[in-house]
């Protein structure tokens, strides 16, 4: 359903290079008409590059970007209907928080008078309108984010690019602002483009996630997409917490992969594309998707023995080592379901694993 | 964020300071003083009178005094202006110009003024005009103020740019700005105060010059310092005084503004 | 040219890249035209002939150096021997303008690291006090230390009243009145680059030092003087240079028996001598000097530099 969406910027075989050194390798994704779309990625993977070249502030070294129809990754940033929310916001210091906001405007050509009816607007609808005359240097960190926003919204891009704008709050600003930002894409139906390295709150916002590493797209698709099923090592390490096991591969029949990891223990699941019997690659399990039994529960059942325990508010996380196996973390809920399934330190238990849970990683 | 520097401090240094500042005002506020002294003679006190600063303006030698003043403030106005302007367009190359082969090179010809000695430099430009038959006066000692300024501007703006991240630029035509936009509403402003600073100092540099005007200024026209020289030659007289604390407290009012304008960039 | 509209407007750190050659120009002219080209020019003034009332003849000669160097000349018809005069002007030049570069750091210093060690509000109140006098006429500076210094002066005056002298001392015309003025110049040209490298000093460091058991003299040479050295190579640059080349406190100061470098230079222009070509040849010894003294500490500065990152 969502498909049937236009792509709004369309990136094609993209490649970036600087010097020797290539950020960018023949990058392709289609980001869609008023989608929350956000690339991730740790730093120094490309993403910030791709978006700077989206916003028109790095040339691409071959390929092309359209938005909608046309292409526009030759022309100069102040000829591109795409506008910026930058790491630091860059808030002119010179000028006041209505100019700031205006500043757009009036270049596009606005009158003074007009720019700053329009300023004053925006700055309703981030509820900073009591501001309006002070200058950027006497807002918090919170309220020049919202300047920032207000800043790019003004113009009314077609596209709105974000640059890790809230890296700079503390912890509680930013779950608010993540949920704000979430509606105000909503409201305004503008297509965002949003790069984090911050993978929660990627999974938070996001209605489609490209993880990058080493100047590739790893892995495209919905948040539970890419938690649920990763495609690679990288994307599964990337994301969340998991328990990465060597495998190799024994037989595949029906659609089933059985391999055997450290120890000689034995396991099934989903098979995959490209990984063939005799296969060593490895499979990505992640830690609440495992229980503890003190009796197997099923065939599966793993036999290990508890390390420790640790404590996380939330969740509590077992560290185990299966028996000449390798090491497993299992997490439990903090509940009173949950702590039934905890296990002393030095205690033997068996590690279940939910079906479906377990994925071979294509390398 | 010296948080606890205060504990490494040396209880000696404390009593050296106060005898640099010692050292470095004593002079200026004796002849602050004597410039108020009614006795002809410089050595006696002959008790509180304002009667050089009439002498300045009306005495003797008072035209010559006039005109040089004249000169000493409209080269140093023009000569801070111009040098201000050029070294503003040096600086964006040099800071916003990317990489290229003569960078060193022109931040070696930018800094020659402050590297070689002074003398030298008056060595050299005398010889310059010289060779080329150029009339000494005015206009030479304006081109020479001009040249020599450059660097003492260049430093503060360059060190104010290399301040400014290139992101407000690319704010600004994020924000639909062409590159004069960009220039003129976002990055001259933030550079204001390095501009004023650069200006300031070329103004004093080029006010307080003796050397290189008293090489390049031919007969018949003097500056302040040039004229002040000549006078001290002759014999230390209460009115040399008087005109030296009038410059005094010109340069101070000066170095306060640009302190000040450094203060408002501080809250910025 | 066309390289900015063809890249995509980059308004990075290189967004001025394509028009740098044109805001370069003023620059280059003026400074190329009025200075540079005519130290050139001096260079090969100092091999032409003099003329006796100013300026050169266009013939080629050493004589220039031939006198600065050599009695009666290496190219005479006595075997030449080494002429002191002027190596001997030189060599007390240099001697006074590292006197002077050595007071200025001994008081400097410790100003600059009190001043640094002040709460920040109180620093900007220090650092402007020191300011003023930097910014003060450097004439009017030496003409007040002249007054100052006279046999009848108030420094006289105050040591005679106290009772330390019962004679005035004379001090102008020495060459003790040359190094007070040199020292006093240049004094502020010496606090401000130690107070900035002291102040970007960090203090934690001498924290840490602290906590080793170091007692505080060994902090202060062990752990802050080598962290601030680029300051004091700074600021030695910025006092030696300049005294080495001075021309007002040797003359308002220290009279026709105390003569420095700049004053030599000056009296083959200005005064009754109006040897041309000797006084290129002097600046240009002159120049070399002080360029060699910048590219041995630029050295030292850059290789410090290397060593912090």
């Amino acid at each position: 359903m969502t498909d049937q969406r236009p792509i709004a910027i369309d990136i094609r075989k993209v490649i970036k290079r600087f010097g020797d050194f290539t950020a960018l390798k023949e990058v392709s994704l289609g980001i869609r008409d008023n989608e929350f779309f956000t690339l991730l990625g740790p730093s120094g993977c490309g993403k910030t590059t791709l978006l700077r070249m989206i916003a028109g502030f790095e040339d691409v070294t071959a390929g092309a970007i359209y938005l909608y129809d046309q292409e526009i990754a030759r022309l100069p940033p102040n000829k591109r209907p795409i506008n910026t929310v930058f790491q630091n916001y860059a808030l002119f210091p010179t000028m006041s928080v209505l100019e700031n906001v205006g500043f757009g405007l009036e270049m596009q050509g606005k009158s003074r008078a007009e720019a700053s009816r329009r300023a004053g607007e925006m700055l309703e609808l981030v509820q900073l309108t009591q501001f309006a005359h002070r200058k950027p240097s006497q807002l918090s960190g919170g309220q020049q984010q919202r300047v920032a926003l207000a800043r790019a919204l003004a113009p009314q891009p077609r596209v709105l690019l974000l640059d890790e704008p809230l890296s700079a709050l503390d912890m509680k600003l930013r779950k608010s602002m993540q949920i704000e930002l979430k509606h105000i894409q909503r409201e305004t139906g503008i297509t965002f483009i949003f790069v984090t390295h911050d993978q929660e709150e990627a999974l938070t916002m996001s209605d489609r996630i490209a993880v990058m590493s080493a100047g590739e797209v790893q892995q495209l698709g919905t948040a539970r997409e890419i938690y649920e099923h990763p495609r690679n090592m990288f994307v599964a390490d990337f994301i969340g917490d998991t328990n990465l096991l060597e495998v190799a591969v024994d037989r595949i029949e029906a659609g089933r992969a059985t391999c055997h990891l450290g120890g000689g223990h034995e396991l099934t699941c989903d098979a995959v594309d490209g990984v063939g019997i005799g296969a060593r690659v490895h499979l990505s399990v992640r830690p609440e998707r495992l229980f503890l039994s003190a009796e197997p529960e099923e065939a599966e059942s793993l036999r290990a023995r508890v390390v420790e325990n640790i404590f996380i508010g939330t969740d509590i996380t077992t560290i185990l080592d299966l028996d000449e196996g390798p090491r497993f973390q299992v997490r439990a809920s903090n509940s009173d379901r949950g702590n039934r399934r905890v296990f002393e330190p030095g205690q033997s238990a068996f590690v279940n694993m939910e079906r479906g849970s377990a994925r071979l990683l294509v390398d | 964020m010296q948080t606890g520097a205060a504990r490494f401090d040396f209880p000696g240094f404390k009593l050296l300071t106060f005898l640099c500042l010692f050292i470095l005002y004593a002079p200026l506020l004796v002849v602050t003083i004597y410039s108020f002294n009614d006795s002809r003679s410089i050595t006696t006190w002959g008790g509180f009178s304002l009667r050089w600063y009439v002498d300045v303006f009306t005495g003797p030698d008072s035209a010559k005094f006039k005109s040089a003043a004249v000169n000493s403030f409209s080269i140093a106005l023009i000569a801070a202006t111009v040098a201000t302007a050029i070294a503003t367009s040096a600086a964006l190359a040099m800071v916003r110009g990317g990489r290229f082969r003569l960078r060193t090179a022109t931040f070696g010809v930018i800094s020659l003024p402050i590297l070689v000695p002074e003398i030298v430099t008056a060595v050299a430009m005398l010889i310059f005009f010289n060779a080329i038959g150029f009339t000494r006066g005015y206009m030479s000692i304006l081109i020479a103020h001009i040249a020599f300024c450059i660097p003492f501007a260049y430093l503060p703006i360059s060190a104010r740019m290399q301040g400014i991240e290139g992101v407000y630029e690319q704010a600004a035509m994020d924000l639909y700005a062409d590159r004069v936009q960009a220039f003129r509403r976002v990055l001259l402003p933030m550079m204001m105060p390095g501009i004023i600073s650069g200006f300031l100092l070329a103004f004093i540099i080029s006010l307080d010059d003796f050397i290189i005007t008293n090489f390049v200024k031919g007969a018949g026209i003097e500056t302040l310092p040039t004229a002040i020289f000549g006078s001290v030659k002759q014999g230390l007289r209460p009115n040399i005084m008087a005109i030296s604390t009038m410059l005094l407290a010109f340069s101070t009012v000066i170095v306060t503004l640009s302190w000040l304008v450094s203060r408002i960039d501080r809250t910025k | 040219m066309a390289g900015g509209a063809a890249s995509g407007g980059n308004a990075t750190s290189d967004a001025y890249a394509p028009a740098r050659g044109w805001l370069l120009l003023p620059a280059w002219l003026v400074l190329g035209i009025v200075v540079l080209a005519p130290i050139g020019l001096m260079l090969i003034y100092s091999f032409l002939t003099k003329e006796f009332r100013g300026g050169v003849i266009w013939e080629f000669s050493l004589e220039a150096y031939d006198q600065f160097f050599f009695d009666r000349g290496l190219f005479g018809d006595e075997s030449p021997t080494i002429q002191w005069a002027y190596i001997q002007i030189f060599w007390r030049s240099i001697w006074q303008a590292t006197l002077a570069t050595l007071l200025c750091l001994l008081i400097g210093f410790p100003t600059a690291y009190f001043i640094a060690t002040r709460p920040a509000n109180q620093r900007t109140i220090w650092v402007f006090l020191i300011t003023i006098p930097y910014w003060v006429n450097l004439l009017i500076r030496t003409v007040s230390m002249r007054f100052i210094l006279r046999d009848q002066g108030p420094l006289n005056d105050l040591l005679q009243w106290v009772g330390v002298i019962s004679e005035p001392l004379t001090i102008i015309n020495t060459n003790l009145g040359v190094q007070i003025g040199l020292f006093y110049s240049y004094l502020p040209f010496m606090v401000l680059p130690l107070y900035a490298a002291i102040e970007r000093y960090n203090f934690s460091l001498s924290e840490a030092a602290a906590d080793l058991y170091a007692p505080r003299h060994k902090i202060l040479t062990r752990i802050v003087l080598p962290a601030v050295k680029p300051g004091v190579i700074a600021g030695c640059i910025l006092v030696f240079v300049p005294s080495l080349g001075s021309f007002l406190a040797p003359d308002l100061l220290g009279g026709a028996r105390n003569f420095m470098i700049g004053s030599l230079i000056d009296e083959q222009f200005r005064g009754s001598a109006g040897n041309w070509p000797f006084g290129a040849a002097a600046s240009m010894i002159l120049l070399t000097l002080v360029l060699l003294v910048l590219m041995v500490l630029a050295r030292q500065q850059a290789r410090l530099e290397k060593g912090a990152s």
